[in-house]
């Protein structure tokens, strides 16, 4: 791909400047999946698994950040259970430079804050610059891993950017919020959370598929403790009642309107 | 004595109205419990007395401190929730909510629940959804302090008659800084918050026929776009009217989808909408299985005849 000339970054810097990223990633239910509860949890019967959708707009990022500085490293931790590995694998095909999966058999089930507090013990004894968060994964969708991360590790974070920059020990993004988009400023070492629209995700090449079968991938079991959220009851939607088909065309209209009005009263 | 914390978002001074229906939640666990309900706005802001005491609250605090940072929010929530001894902090699931919500959990070193849909009182458990819509999941936190942000639609203020006193606290410093604001969206409610939706998909043909969604939308107080993901990645519309899973969940009391078919992401978006018109030419489109009405038809034949018809009513 074009390198974005919007990664000002001095090619002059000294090594121990060099940019680490570490992205986080999960392994999740493809989003075209139809889902069965089966005693509180999902049933992974014939669900398809990939990596969480907002993880690939964060592992982009950091691969078109490092090759804009023309140095540095992405490191991309995920924790999961041991099949998590097949997502760690599709991120060092798409070119990241190492991997680390927190193992544990309960991962799959974490609430965000007991996931945050294990991705940020991993994190802490690591150099970072830069930590790069899917705005959420679309399995538990509780969008708070990113900042609970961050504050566990007292950086600043920016959660659902759709715009980055990166440059001088800086970053300046923007987010859409209702009716909005704001553009927040943060000093680095920094969290930044990836929403749609940020970039275009890379395809893995054949070529990337078969370096990634060298590159490193760490494998740490860790203890989640005390979830810190315990699920007490999980269910199907309740079923919507039975509508009806009030005619074709335009001729219907007319019938349309009067149930809004009167039947349904939303008008 | 413990008491329930409501964060309070504002933008341009003046609150936001998903932080009343949040102070209304909070005033629901209140009198089971016995509780007071407290509101912080994390940002120097008008605040009404009167309409935040109808609202629910008991007492109102307001940090003094302009600009928005989020670390520093979620600091002055976790003090304040520290010195009311707060047993649950609640916000509004906004994208400043949800930004909140997991730092304050992580200073009050506990768990939360985003985006709930539901609450119960007494066993003092969330109902939130997960997979985009497609199940729902009943969570209790583990922890001193229960934080849950909630979801639009889903809550409303108490509509009681009382008044709340405001008082001035202390705003702690952040890190990250919101330097602008630029308001977008032409005047139209997001589509997260609005009360009425109607989004198009594919079956608009092409983007210049949206002119047709807007035409209806003009003619229903408070109506928002929606796009389906199809129409979204084709370009035809901004990803921030996107319904569906890697979208906005959205729960109005009207939803009309107009040439959208009803993949299982988009429906797991929306279903929760307490009346969903369809309109499609393909009476076998999955949509008509989630649909209040449907009318069988080109969306671009029906909506011309919908806003004509909706124009009439003066709404």
């Amino acid at each position: 791909m074009l390198l974005q000339p919007r990664y000002n970054i001095a090619e002059n810097q000294p090594l121990e400047a060099l940019l680490n990223i570490i992205t986080f990633v999960k392994r999740v239910p493809s989003t075209t999946a139809n889902v069965v509860i089966t005693e509180n949890q999902l049933n992974p019967e014939g669900v398809e698994f990939v990596l969480n959708p907002y993880d690939e707009y964060a592992v982009e990022e950091a691969l078109a950040i490092k090759e804009a500085a023309g140095e540095g490293s992405v490191t991309a931790i995920s924790l999961g259970a041991g099949e998590a590995q097949k997502e760690l694998r599709t991120v060092l095909a798409m070119g990241a430079d190492a991997a680390v999966l927190l193992a544990s058999p309960l991962a799959p089930a974490a609430d965000g804050a007991t996931t945050a507090r294990a991705l940020a013990a991993a994190v802490k004894g690591r150099e970072f610059d830069l930590l790069l968060f899917g705005k959420q994964a679309v399995d538990r969708d509780q969008h708070g891993v990113g900042p609970a991360v961050a504050t566990l590790l007292g950086v600043p974070c920016i959660t659902e950017v759709v715009k980055l920059s990166v440059a001088d020990g800086k970053v300046i993004a923007e987010r859409e919020v209702e009716g909005a988009r704001e553009t927040i400023e943060a000093s680095l070492p920094c969290a930044i959370t990836c929403q749609k629209g940020l970039n275009t995700p890379r395809f893995a090449s054949l070529r990337g598929i078969m370096a990634a079968k060298k590159k490193p991938m760490e494998v740490i079991d860790v203890d989640l403790g005390t979830a810190a959220v315990e699920v007490v009851a999980m269910n199907m939607p309740p079923a919507r009642p039975a509508g009806r088909i009030l005619g074709e065309g335009a001729a219907a209209v007319p019938e349309l309107v009067a149930a809004l009005r009167n039947e349904s009263k939303v008008l | 004595m413990s008491n329930i914390l409501v964060v309070l978002e504002s933008r341009d001074g003046s609150l936001r109205s998903a932080s009343l229906e949040a102070v209304g939640a909070a005033r629901l666990i209140a009198e089971v419990s016995g509780a007071s309900v407290l509101a912080l706005a994390t940002e120097t802001c008008e605040l009404d007395a009167g309409v935040l005491g109808a609202a629910g609250a008991d007492l109102v605090l307001m940090a003094k401190t302009s600009g928005h940072s989020a670390e520093g929010a979620a600091a002055t929530v976790a003090r304040v929730a520290k010195e009311h001894q707060a047993s649950v902090v609640l916000l509004a699931a906004t994208v400043r909510g949800r930004d909140l919500t997991g730092r304050i959990a992580a200073l009050l070193e506990t768990g939360f629940a985003a985006d709930c849909t539901a609450l119960d009182a007494a066993a003092m458990t969330f109902t939130r959804p997960i997979l985009g819509g497609k199940a729902f999941t009943t969570v209790k936190i583990n922890g001193p302090v229960a934080v849950a942000s909630l979801r639009a639609n889903f809550f409303a203020a108490a509509g009681r008659e009382a008044n709340a006193e405001v008082q001035e606290v202390v705003a702690e410093a952040g890190l990250s800084r919101v330097t602008a604001i630029n308001a977008q969206s032409g005047g139209r409610p997001d589509v997260s918050e609005a009360t009425r939706v109607i989004s198009g998909g594919r079956g608009m043909g092409d983007a210049a026929n949206w002119n047709l969604l807007e035409a209806v939308a003009d003619a229903i107080p408070g109506c928002a776009l929606g796009a389906s993901r199809a129409v979204v990645d084709s370009g035809w519309r901004p990803h921030s009217e996107q319904v569906g899973q890697t979208g906005k969940t959205v729960a109005p009391e009207l939803y009309i989808a107009a040439g959208i078919s009803g993949a299982i992401q988009h429906l797991a978006g929306m279903n929760c909408s307490k009346v969903i018109v369809a309109i499609n030419k393909d009476a076998d489109a999955p949509i008509f299985k989630h649909a209040t009405y449907g009318i069988v038809g080109d969306a671009l034949e029906v909506l011309p005849a919908l806003a004509a018809e909706l124009q009439k009513l003066n709404l």
